[in-house]
């Protein structure tokens, strides 16, 4: 394996050193928040000494669990919505062909590459409009709140998964529908018991993504959420603003092992081998 | 990636001659289908999204009424024209040249990381890119929090420095401290397209122009980088587009003197109450990111 693009000398030990700079540079903060969240310090960035306090106040700290409530149903809600229709528009635009795909296909692409701010000051002008219209025609009194935070989430996290679930798509063999389409099976059936199952690892993989995006957002929700509903990241970055307390390392760090392990299962249902697609349905 | 259009899923199995007004009718029920299925995302996408930033482009026009409102009946430039405002202006410009800065740094780090990873072993390569995936799928705030606890006040880096000689340091809330954070949030982004770039290509290529006597740096200025500039674009793009509009990073680690882009329109909409003005601002924000996904695409880049 000594081929020249592998360098050698000096590069390759430059290569070799900018790589740990990269890993120490990603970890490093990490670590030592970790180790922070159990010191027994009120300065945030201080050891002193070992405690659970702080993983105690997070516990017995009523808004916080509020927050941390909101936020899963926001995320599990929305989560189920945008795998919905994220799965259909990705089926839609890798398997037929239609007038107005190109344009679907674009606006599926926006949401992903929009910044947050841009984003999160769409929502809140439209919800602003739309309350106002809407008390106006019906005399409905709507605020933002859980609603407005889910519908939000929705509208960016459908691009995610259709990304994730048309990739798997795009790389499943397409006679193997073909096949069973020419023994028979009706067009669900086909669905059911042979494209499902192959995809389903895309679908896992963009339902982690679009729970991880939900559970992460700051900014779009900071816009859309009304007073008594908050998600968890919202009233912590409202809790740094004020001021930071050790409280927030154990938060920061209960967070962060969400996240991570959502990771994780992303990369297992990434990774899960294709099913055995010879064994028939239903036996 | 693209099913070719003559053959979509034969709706009518056992017919062996398709007539060519079958072929037609075919296509036909093919293309409502497809129609029918993207419509509940289409829909939404179109209320939720495409609405919205119409309603931004309507508000940019509008003007602000006295006690912070917006009147939205006569359309003027007056938002835009504020824009031309030295503040505003000293904005935008602080604010690219942050973005640039960040996205140079990160470029500067992930193409030899890149290219380290892309030349490993298969077993080496997917244990290292797990290494990036867990920061790159982290929560972000948390991951800007940690460097406030980094650098704070009397904090781990502070001290550090000041064991070895250098004194306190005081990068907290300064726009050093702006383009840390933002190179810690973005790095991975530009990491995987990159390595990405530089895994599709032919290595052999480098390998040959070595062989023809071509130093190692002309091998990678004229044959490596030319290759992976998908990589190096759409990289680029993800971590420059979300510095530009970046704003819980300056909220944590960044000065309040001196405000970014992106702190600035959520002010003029959170405190300031002028909605015309951050419409504006966004809707600038907007152009600059579709600008650079049209270089992308132009650039020869498929997916993001």
């Amino acid at each position: 394996m000594s081929s020249p693009v592998v360098p050698r000398g000096g590069t390759r030990v430059g290569l070799t050193i900018n790589a740990w700079l990269v890993y120490i540079f990603f970890y490093a903060p990490i670590l030592l928040l970790v180790v922070f969240s159990f010191s027994n310090d009120t300065n945030i960035g201080r050891w002193g000494g070992f405690t659970l306090d702080w993983y105690r106040a997070f516990g017995e700290n009523e808004n916080i669990q509020g927050a941390l409530g909101v936020s899963v149903r926001v995320a599990l809600v929305s989560t189920l919505v945008s795998v919905v229709l994220g799965t259909l528009a990705a089926l839609s635009l890798e398997r037929f062909r239609f007038k107005g795909r190109q344009i679907f296909d674009a606006l599926l692409y926006l949401p992903i590459i929009i910044p947050d701010v841009t984003m999160a000051v769409m929502m809140l002008l439209f919800f602003t409009q739309m309350f106002n219209a809407l008390d106006a025609w019906f005399g409905l009194n709507l605020s933002k709140g859980f609603g407005s935070i889910v519908l939000s989430h929705i509208a960016f996290s459908i691009s995610f998964v259709s990304i994730v679930v048309r990739a798997r798509l795009s790389g499943m063999d397409e006679t193997l529908e073909e096949a069973s389409l020419d023994l028979y099976a009706t067009r669900w059936k086909s669905f059911r018991y042979v494209t499902f199952p192959l995809i389903f690892p895309g679908i896992a993989g963009g339902a982690l993504l679009a729970l991880t995006l939900s559970l992460d957002d700051v900014v779009i929700t900071q816009f859309v959420s009304g007073p008594g509903s908050t998600t968890l990241p919202v009233f912590v970055f409202s809790l740094i603003r004020k001021g930071v307390t050790p409280l927030i390392n154990a938060v920061s760090v209960v967070m962060l092992a969400a996240s991570i392990t959502l990771v994780a299962l992303s990369l297992l249902a990434e990774r899960s081998k294709k099913p055995p697609s010879t064994a028939a349905p239903g036996e | 990636m693209t099913a070719s259009v003559d053959s979509p899923v034969d709706i009518t199995p056992g017919i062996a001659e398709a007539t060519p007004e079958f072929e037609r009718a075919n296509a036909k029920v093919q293309s409502r289908r497809g129609f029918l299925m993207a419509l509940p995302a289409y829909a939404y996408l179109v209320l939720f999204f495409a609405l919205p930033f119409v309603i931004v482009i309507v508000y940019s026009f509008a003007t602000r009424t006295s006690s912070g409102g917006t009147d939205l009946s006569g359309w003027n430039f007056d938002a835009y024209r504020k824009l031309g405002e030295p503040i505003v202006r000293d904005i935008l410009a602080r604010s690219l040249i942050l973005a640039v800065i960040t996205t140079a740094i990160c470029l500067a780090f992930a193409y030899p990381f890149a290219y380290f990873i892309a030349t490993r072993t298969a077993a080496v390569r997917n244990i290292m890119l797990v290494f990036v995936m867990i920061p790159f799928w982290s929560n972000f705030l948390v991951r800007n929090y940690a460097w406030r606890v980094l650098l704070g006040n009397d904090g781990p880096v502070s001290r550090l420095t000041e064991s070895v000689g250098l004194g306190e340091t005081r990068i907290l809330f300064t726009q050093v401290a702006v383009v840390i954070g933002l190179v810690y949030g973005f790095l991975p982004f530009m990491i995987l397209p990159l390595y990405a770039a530089i895994e599709r290509i032919d290595l052999r290529l480098v390998e040959a122009s070595r062989d023809l006597y071509g130093s190692g740096w002309q091998s990678f200025r004229q044959v490596l980088l030319p290759l992976s500039m998908p990589g190096v674009v759409a990289g680029s793009i993800l971590v420059f587009v979300p510095s530009l509009g970046a704003y819980v990073t300056p909220q944590i680690l960044g000065g309040a003197k001196t405000p970014l882009l992106g702190s600035y329109i959520v002010i003029q909409f959170l405190t300031a109450r002028n909605w015309p003005v951050g419409a504006s601002l966004s809707f600038v924000l907007m152009t600059i990111m579709l600008g650079a996904t049209l270089v992308y695409f132009r650039k020869g880049g498929q997916t993001l």
